[in-house]
């Protein structure tokens, strides 16, 4: 049997250990300060989505989906999966996680636009960035969560931090993209009559790549609701809880009901987002 | 041609452009000084990989006059129009503007100068597809900070300008090719520019609306008197246009001057093959080679008369007019002669009402038709009728083939 040599032995995990010692001795700090704030957004969120009446939130739904998918009936079966979760009786669970999902999206967008913006406008950066996001694709997602572990704790934040670690390259590569692919000759002509670099990428060609980011905001929402799960076994509560603790228990009918639920969730936010985006599209071609 | 490198003398001089050059790569500077300048763009591209595109270019430009860079796609004539508002930068010369280098000017200053000075015209149009047309025409004042409400007005007059009215709210890809283009048009003249300089604007478009669009702008320009700079790969196109010409080749160009000379008298063989293309039957105009009769006939003149008149000039026909000088037909000697035999005392009734007629603006390939079906010469009037000249049938293959010999001969 062959042997790798063991003076080749990098320490890589013992370089990683220590790192993250040293980050919790000097920033626990900011780490804390950041994660209040996250917890605060979550929990606000999470009051605001319990708070509001059931019918309330199904008929909003039902309507919006109507509103943008040009089609009654999309309405209709859009407000009938939101009324089967609840019939599930995982009303309140569903709601928690969708405050999760809404929170962890909206930090991505927060952070992930201005860097898809960063590396549009710089060639260095989009050097640097994209194997750094290739990475943090094909990394399996409990892997984010022994750091969130450790740099919050136990509870709703960490879970949001891996979340966002894993959901946010979509919507920093679809901004980088959406940007990059605005015709020269549009860019052009906006220099030509005097544009400066902020307006040409306020005026031309942030409105150009919107169609390109909405993209890019549905697969991360998609994204963050399939980290749900994962994000459970940290201390998320919600859908994704319920689905581990069956698995614990070997309940089946348990884990399908609550796994049903998530797919249900993600129909209803894949289909509208997904509307958006085309609605975007189509506003620009005619 | 060096007597036409400078724009006429009676004219202001608006823009005045000294050696420039132009070399995309990383050696231009080196280029430039070693004797590497005067070799061919192929030699200089497999020495150093750098791309030599303009090349020592100098002329000036008068106010309000229409002056056309032609040459075929790799001259440099798109790149030297984008030099102009340093869309690209040169790599050595000097731009004038109303005496001011506009080269030296910083990142503010060359805002404020394409905010207010130039307006540009694009090929492929360069729209904004998320704007509505009214938006695509303010844009140059919003880009200034004009206030929303004086720059819709200032649009909206462009819009009518241009003859878009009632397609202020439609997005570009709701319009034609011709349509965008006025867009573009519009955009580039609600600024109010001094100088519009226009990147082979109708090429896109197809021919009968490229013709439209060429008439459109000689019009618009009467109106506007506007400088501007044209660039085109269509000698026709220049020809029709342009109060001067300027051909590049390589990058440099060969000749200046106002379009008969380029025709007449081409600088080299480049410019010579370009404008045999120019057949002179698309170039030359029934109004530049008519001949004034030697004699016309009045109406209240009398059949005898009207026969001296024909054996003094020594001719079987001639035209008649009105006291106005209004063409009312062709006389010709046997029709008198038959009048005379008949005893009739009205010249009226020996002559031929419709003769073919061309007006002076025809092209000389326009009038073989013509020529086909007259067996007399073919009289010119203008607009109003009035009898300007006539064309003897001969004369319009002698002047085709004399332009021909004039070209090959040299």
């Amino acid at each position: 049997m062959s042997e790798f040599p063991r003076f080749l032995n990098i320490p890589l995990a013992d370089w990683i250990d220590t790192f993250m010692d040293w980050v919790l001795t000097n920033f626990s700090g900011v780490f804390d300060a950041m994660g209040h704030a996250l917890l605060m957004m979550l929990l606000n969120l999470e009051r605001f989505f319990l708070l509001i009446p059931w019918w309330l939130v199904v008929i909003s739904v039902g309507i919006l989906a109507w509103r943008v998918m040009h089609k009654w009936t999309m309405g209709v079966v859009m407000a009938l999966l939101l009324v089967l979760v609840g019939s599930f009786g995982y009303w309140k669970l569903a709601m928690m996680t969708l405050a999760l999902t809404t929170s962890a999206v909206v930090v991505s967008l927060a952070v992930g636009i201005p860097l898809g913006i960063l590396m549009a406008k710089s060639d260095l950066a989009e050097t640097i960035i994209r194997p750094i996001l290739d990475a943090m694709q094909t990394m399996p997602s409990f892997v984010y969560l022994i750091p969130a572990l450790m740099l919050f704790g136990l509870g709703k934040v960490p879970a949001l931090f891996a979340t966002l670690i894993y959901a946010v390259p979509p919507v920093i590569r679809l901004t980088n993209v959406g940007i990059r692919q605005v015709s020269k000759d549009t860019i052009e002509a906006a220099r030509a009559f005097g544009a400066s670099p902020r307006q040409i990428l306020f005026d031309v060609q942030m409105p150009l790549a919107v169609p390109s980011i909405m993209v890019g905001i549905n697969q991360t929402t998609m994204m963050a609701l399939a980290m749900v799960v994962v994000a459970s076994m940290i201390g998320a509560r919600g859908l994704g809880l319920e689905v581990l603790l069956a698995i614990n228990r070997i309940e089946v009918g348990r884990g399908f009901e609550a796994g049903l639920c998530i797919v249900f969730l993600a129909i209803i936010i894949d289909r509208i987002t997904n509307a958006m985006a085309t609605q975007q599209q189509k506003g620009l071609e005619s | 041609m060096e007597h036409n490198n400078q724009a006429d003398q009676a004219g202001e001089i608006c823009l005045e452009v000294n050696g420039l050059w132009k070399i995309f790569g990383k050696k231009a500077a080196d280029i430039l000084d070693s004797d590497l300048r005067f070799e061919s763009k192929e030699t200089i591209l497999e020495k150093t990989g750098n791309v030599m595109a303009v090349r020592d270019v100098s002329f000036s430009v008068a106010k309000g006059e229409f002056f056309v860079i032609m040459g075929l796609s790799g001259s440099g004539k798109s790149t030297l129009i984008r030099m102009l508002l340093r869309l690209i930068d040169s790599t050595r010369g000097s731009i004038r503007v109303n005496g001011e280098d506009i080269l030296k000017y910083n990142k503010k200053q060359l805002r404020n100068f394409r905010r207010n000075t130039t307006g540009m015209v694009f090929q492929y149009f360069g729209l904004f597809p998320h704007r509505t047309v009214l938006d695509n025409v303010a844009y140059g004042l919003k880009v200034s900070g004009v206030s929303k409400e004086e720059r819709q007005t200032r649009a909206q007059e462009a819009i009518e300008t241009v003859g878009l009215k009632s397609w202020e709210d439609y997005h570009p890809s709701a319009l034609s090719g011709g349509m965008r283009q006025r867009v573009g048009i519009a955009r580039a003249l609600t600024i109010n520019p001094e100088i519009l300089l226009m990147d082979e604007p109708f090429s896109g478009l197809d021919p009968l609306i490229r013709r439209e669009m060429q008439d459109e702008l000689i019009e618009l320009q009467d109106r506007v008197q506007k400088t501007i700079i044209f660039v085109t790969h269509d000698l026709h196109e220049a020809l029709k246009l342009g109060d001067r010409i300027a051909i590049m080749r390589d990058g440099k160009i060969v000749q200046i001057g106002i379009p008969e000379d380029v025709i007449t008298s081409p600088a080299d063989d480049y410019v010579r093959e370009f404008v045999q293309d120019a057949s002179p039957a698309k170039v030359l105009t029934a109004g530049g080679i008519m001949d004034q009769p030697e004699a016309l006939l009045y109406e209240w003149q009398g059949p005898k008369a009207a026969i001296r008149t024909l054996r003094d000039i020594k001719e079987d026909y001639a035209f008649m007019v009105n006291r106005t000088r209004s063409l009312l037909g062709l006389v010709t000697l046997n029709r008198l002669k038959t009048v005379i035999q008949n005893n009739g005392s009205s010249l009226k009734k020996a002559f031929t009402p419709d003769p073919p007629t061309t007006n002076p603006d025809t092209i000389l390939e326009d009038l073989f038709p013509i020529a086909a079906e007259a067996d007399y010469p073919i009289a010119v009037v203008d607009e109003d009728g009035k009898f300007m000249g006539e064309i003897q049938i001969s004369s319009i293959f002698e002047n085709m083939i004399q332009d021909k010999e004039a070209v090959t001969d040299e």
